[in-house]
């Protein structure tokens, strides 16, 4: 049957039309049961045409019998935690929900198909909107809310009657009391979540998995405080900022100090400026992450200090409070506010200010006399809420919630310092105390300080490596579940028995090169299990040197498309902790069948360059090949080797040539304006057993470590111009962008009083500068200026060709015009996907499917490769920081250390023999004593009351470590 | 937008093999030698064809075969927004050429000498496969002014969504910039490609198959068009009979 939507809409340009769309109603849509009797059904089925994965004896309760469930919109959207879990299965999903939902959180709704996906869930899509049975068309006057709960029902007593000869009933599950009603008038099957969960009763957690219960728990609040003020509703917000009175971003929390927030943004004038948030009340309710509408207040209120540090995590008090203060702690709170605030003065001195004194944000200038603007958050455009890894402190149970196994209310700490404390309802308060969570906020009401929540599951006790780990795994978004049936039925079928093929591998055909004859080699180091590249170097009659960087062919294992390259792109890259590291690709992969280990046939990707004696490019050639790794060395073994006099075999002259053409090759390098930075890395010494750590060193670098950099980056860069010129609009490069100069502005002016400038005109120029800026006096000095200058850079990302211009390609870091990984297929999925871009290029025949040509989908595959490659760096730095706290457990080290940055209440020390950074306070966390350094303003300086004691940028000190909550204490 | 759902049914309610649904009627217009009106869902067009008759400019006219000349112009009102196009506009033109081309193959020309085909296209109502549905239109006309052809010429277009060949794309998948769309004109009885036309990037290793689709899709054109067509002379042989 054929009807015509037809409804009226409005265009980008503001006209309203009328639109009218195609609407085919079907009468062949099945039911999803498996076994259905009826006719359409099992046609359908005999056709394979329809999946229809409901059992015939789902759950049976004594309520409903045997029964499907059939979650409302808003059922699936709150309690999506508690429909992930394997025990919901027989599910029907109806396509009006689907739509809903996928317009209200993308999130739930990608969640929701994946449980659709798994097959062993048996969840079932039923398309009630194309059906003719059950589409309704919306009656005048009714909302499309309305409508849409009104096409539940009928699609829900459709199914009833359909499923009748098999006795198994829908159950409708919904929150919404008038669709309760209605439904149960409508002689469907209904009831609220919290009452379904009953069916479940072996499971009593489920229902401290529901989410958005209304907590009604003021007992710890003001009862003077109003109240956090109203959001605009979101067509006031889009008039006001298309008014230009408002400006959007998204906030983000800083991380020393978790009431101060900021967006960046672009204002009417066209340059992009930060806006400070500052205090609670002018987040409004807004968490990190979320995407604000913000309203610059007025310029009396705008900032001129820097920031201070927070770390107390008790801030009932910090607040600002229209009333009377507490008594208990009422002192510090009003210090605190102080602080928080800023100059932006108490939300009183706001709420009582005319709203004409706003100001507008064109009247933002650059002029540093007005100081920083700031402003309060008036409406948030798009929640980002994720779930949260939390702690319950012991401490916060009340007794009484101890004994019983009663409904408590419980507050517990994110672990992200910027989320605000979540309150939880939950049964299990007494148990959960002193564990690690992970919880989910549903929503934060105007009356409540904090956002409202609920429990999704314990990860373990606190302190517990493996808890942290998984922690900070979860924190960071890593994906480390083990890979999954599907994909490992994308493995090779041979497993490790895999031997090369000359027939099956193509070489008999030419496509792939033999190079087995080579003296190929791989220098990693010690323990490196999987390895990427070999190398190799060859004296040619001419004089010249054939030089080949050889790189594991993943590309030949993992087909595009397949579940491997999904998960692989998913995953984006190994993740590397302490202890151990999340694969990209399963190990079978990764270890063994691409890791280019001596003595066996390995397949390769070859880039084989002709290098005169100078190292200067004369050809330079691609293709796939196959070798035969004649060693694995260490750095240390091959720079064994090359110290050697007495060795003259092939392997040694070899690695002996490629030294020396690296040395050429990065004396160019340099005289080019590569920068050389520095990070302060570590590596622990771990225990066999325990894998605990007994010793800390500063990594070190060999002559061969920069040996095989240099020809790593040469063969980037050679790929790097291959593919741009075959695929100009979709390939995959990596850019560094020029910082901006006044990034510096605060390194700059540190370093004057001991008279060194850094040029930042261009990176030659910052290469010399950074070279010259030695102190005799401290030899880690220069060292530690590199440390600080790397942190003004911009990150390097990847990106697609055809997003920007050439001008923009540029790799500021290694002062290259054009750049890209190509080397290590094993642990980052960019070089996967540079692989075939090379391949494409290289051989027209190569198949690939249309993602290596379609730019959209190449530039959304950039964000994701650059989010996982940030969590996955900061995730290894979270690790290090794991594993120092368990080094310096029960131990109290005296260390000298740098100062590295000045804030108002204290500064942050760096201590370069354990790679660690901490803040160092100038009051003791529970002490109301004034602190003992002050901060002047004018050199930027914490001086002591009797001046006699200032602490500056770059100053050596003498720090106390120890282990507890606060990591460092002062001395 | 989700253009075909997991479940298989595409934003319109359609599986991913099935046309749109398709009226058409021959002999619509009084003063034309030969005329109808065409629908495929939403796209609606309406054509005159007048000839075989004397060439308009003598320059242009062929010794030993007919010419075809192909006008087509789109409603200000097709699309719920109003546009207005000129004469000129260089998108109706190559939409008229490619409907030109196609028929100079399949019209029997040298039938013709020193005479011309006019073939008028109107599209009254769009909603994505333009080309398709005035091929199919133009066909149904010509048969209509009885203008010897080696055969019916059907057209239709086939996308590829998700790693689907999708049937006949109706105006929002066509304007997805991610669904490649290919039009194909066939001769039925032969199998003969006339017209096979696409703007946008396809791997060949996925052409044969949305390829295959689109034939597939003009052979059930093809008996619709016979069966306007069959409409139509029983039709007349009525009034004749009367």
């Amino acid at each position: 049957m054929l009807r015509n939507k037809s409804f009226v809409k409005r265009t980008r340009k503001g006209n309203v039309v009328r639109t009218v769309k195609e609407h085919y109603l079907r009468d062949d849509i099945v039911c999803g049961l498996e076994s259905c009797q009826h006719a359409t059904c099992a046609q359908a089925r005999s056709d394979a045409a329809q999946a229809a994965p409901l059992s015939a004896t789902p759950r049976d309760s004594t309520t409903w019998g045997p029964h499907y469930l059939l979650p409302d919109t808003n059922a699936l959207v709150n309690q999506i935690d508690i429909f992930e879990r394997p025990i919901i299965n027989d599910v029907v999903v109806l396509s009006t929900v689907l739509d809903e939902l996928r317009a209200l959180s993308i999130a739930t709704y990608n969640r929701v198909r994946a449980i659709v996906r798994d097959p062993a869930r048996r969840w079932f899509v039923f398309s009630n909107e194309h059906h003719r049975a059950t589409f309704v068309e919306r009656a005048a006057g009714e909302s499309p809310n309305d409508r849409n709960d009104r096409a539940i029902r009928v699609a829900a007593r459709w199914l009833r009657a359909h499923l009748e000869p098999a006795a198994v009933r829908p159950v409708l599950v919904t929150n919404d009391e008038g669709n309760l009603r209605a439904a149960k008038a409508d002689g469907v099957d209904a009831c609220r979540m919290d009452e379904y969960l009953r069916v479940y009763s072996e499971h009593p957690e489920l229902l401290d998995m529901m989410g958005n219960v209304s907590i009604t728990d003021r007992s710890a609040e003001d009862p003077a405080w109003a109240g956090y003020p109203e959001h605009l509703s979101a067509v006031q917000v889009q008039a006001g900022l298309k008014g230009g009175l408002l400006l959007q971003g998204t906030l983000q929390i800083a991380p020393y100090n978790y009431l101060e927030g900021s967006i960046y943004t672009a204002f009417p004038d066209g340059k992009d400026r930060r806006v400070l948030v500052v205090g609670r009340e002018h987040m409004n309710r807004a968490v990190q992450g979320d995407r604000v509408a913000v309203q610059i207040l007025p310029k009396s209120q705008w900032r001129r200090a820097p920031s201070a540090a927070l770390v107390d995590e008790d801030e009932d008090a910090v607040v600002p409070k229209t009333g009377v203060e507490k008594e208990s702690d009422g002192g510090q709170a009003a210090k605190r506010t102080r602080l928080a605030d800023g100059s932006a003065g108490s939300a009183a001195a706001e709420d009582s200010a005319d709203e004409s004194e706003f100001a507008k944000p064109s009247d933002v200038t650059d002029d540093p006399s007005e100081g920083e603007p700031t402003g309060r958050v008036v409406g948030v455009i798009r929640r980002n809420w994720r779930s949260y890894c939390a702690f319950l402190d012991p401490n916060y149970v009340a007794k009484g919630a101890r004994a019983s196994n009663a409904p408590a209310t419980v507050s517990v700490l994110a672990m992200d310092r910027r989320i605000p404390k979540i309150k939880i309802r939950t049964r299990q308060a007494a148990t959960l105390a002193g564990q690690r969570l992970v919880v989910a906020i549903d929503a934060w009401p105007r009356e409540s300080r904090y956002p409202h929540g609920h429990f999704v599951r314990a990860l373990g006790s606190a302190g517990d490596k493996g808890t942290e780990t998984e922690v900070l795994l979860l924190e960071h978004d890593v994906p480390f579940q083990p890979f999954t049936q599907n994909v490992r039925a994308d493995l090779p079928a041979e497993g490790d028995q895999w031997l090369f093929d000359a027939e099956r591998d193509q070489v008999a055909s030419g496509k792939r090169r033999d190079l087995r004859a080579l003296n190929v080699c791989s220098i990693d180091p010690p323990g490196c299990t999987d390895i990427d590249d070999a190398l190799h170097a060859v004296e040619l009659p001419n004089g010249n040197f054939q030089v080949g960087v050889h790189i594991a062919d993943v590309t030949s294992f993992v087909k595009p498309g397949t579940a491997m390259d999904i998960e692989a792109a998913h995953r984006s890259t190994t993740v590397y902790l302490v202890d151990r590291r999340i694969d990209m690709l399963p190990e079978l992969l990764g270890s063994n069948l691409c890791s280019l280990m001596s003595g066996i046939e390995r397949l390769a990707f070859s880039c084989v360059w002709e290098l005169d004696r100078d190292a200067n490019i004369v050809d330079v050639t691609f293709h796939k090949s196959v070798i035969h790794s004649k060693a694995s060395l260490t750095y240390d073994e091959a720079q064994a080797r090359i110290d050697d006099p007495t060795q003259t075999d092939p392997i040694t002259t070899s690695i002996r040539n490629l030294n020396m053409l690296a040395k050429k090759l990065r004396r160019r390098r340099m005289d080019a304006g590569a920068l050389t930075l520095s990070s302060p890395e570590v590596r622990f010494r771990l225990e066999n057993d325990s894998q605990d750590p007994v010793d800390v060193e500063m990594k070190a670098l060999k002559e061969t470590n920069a040996l095989v950099e240099e020809f790593m980056l040469l063969a980037n860069i050679s790929v790097a111009a291959k593919i741009y010129e075959h695929f100009p609009d979709s390939a995959l490069l990596r850019r560094h962008p020029e910082p901006p100069a006044q990034s510096f502005d605060n390194l700059q002016h540190a370093l004057q009083p001991l008279g060194i400038q850094l040029e930042t005109g261009s990176s030659l120029a910052l290469a010399r500068s950074l070279d010259r800026a030695v102190l005799p006096a401290d030899p880690y000095f220069n060292n530690l200026l590199r440390i600080l200058t790397t942190r003004c850079m911009m990150q390097a990302q990847y990106f697609c060709s055809g997003t920007l211009t050439p001008d923009e390609f540029r790799h500021y870091g290694l002062a290259t015009r054009i750049y890209t990984h190509f080397t290590s297929p094993i642990r980052r999925y960019a070089d996967v996907m540079v692989h075939r871009l090379l391949h494409a290029s290289i051989d027209r025949d190569a198949l690939h499917g249309p993602e290596l040509t379609d730019k959209t989908k190449m530039n959304e595959q950039c964000d994701v490769l650059n989010h996982r490659h940030r969590m996955a760096q900061q995730a290894g730095r979270a690790s290090v920081e794991l594993y120092t706290n368990l080094f310096f457990k029960g131990k109290t080290v005296e260390e000298p250390g740098y100062v590295t940055q000045i804030l108002q209440n204290g500064f942050s020390v760096l201590i370069p023999s354990y790679g660690i950074e901490g803040v160092v306070y100038t009051t003791a966390k529970d002490s109301q004593a004034p602190a003992a350094l002050e901060y002047v303003k004018s050199d930027n300086a914490l001086v002591s009351a009797d001046a006699s004691q200032s602490i500056r940028l770059f100053q050596r000190v003498r720090v106390m470590l120890q282990v507890d909550d606060k990591p460092v204490s002062a001395n | 937008m989700e253009l075909l759902s997991p479940e298989g049914l595409r934003v319109d309610g359609r599986r991913a093999n099935e046309l749109r649904r398709i009226l058409c009627r021959a002999s619509v217009l009084n003063t034309a030698d030969g005329s109808a009106y065409y629908e495929q869902g939403n796209t609606k067009v309406l054509v005159a064809v007048y000839g075989p008759r004397e060439s308009r400019i003598r320059s242009q006219s062929q010794h030993d075969h007919a010419i075809v000349n192909v006008e087509f112009n789109i409603a200000p009102f097709s699309t719920s927004e109003r546009r207005k196009r000129s004469k000129g506009d260089k998108r109706l033109l190559e939409i008229a050429s490619f409907v030109r081309q196609t028929f100079e193959g399949a019209i029997q020309r040298s039938v013709y000498p020193r005479s011309q085909i006019d073939i008028y296209l109107h599209l009254l109502q769009h909603d994505g496969g333009t080309l398709e549905t005035c091929i199919n239109a133009a066909t149904l006309a010509l048969v209509d002014a009885g203008i010897s052809m080696d055969d019916y010429v059907c057209a239709c277009t086939a996308g590829f969504i998700d790693e689907t060949p999708v049937l006949d794309l109706n105006g929002a998948e066509e304007s997805s910039i991610e669904t490649p769309d290919l039009t194909v004109a066939i001769l039925p009885r032969s199998g003969n490609i006339a017209l096979l036309q696409m703007e946008s990037k396809l791997h060949s290793s996925k052409l044969e198959g949305v390829l295959e689709l689109a034939a597939e899709g003009c052979k059930h054109i093809h008996r619709k068009l016979d069966e306007a067509v069959l409409a139509a002379a029983n039709d007349l042989a009525e009034k004749l009979s009367h």
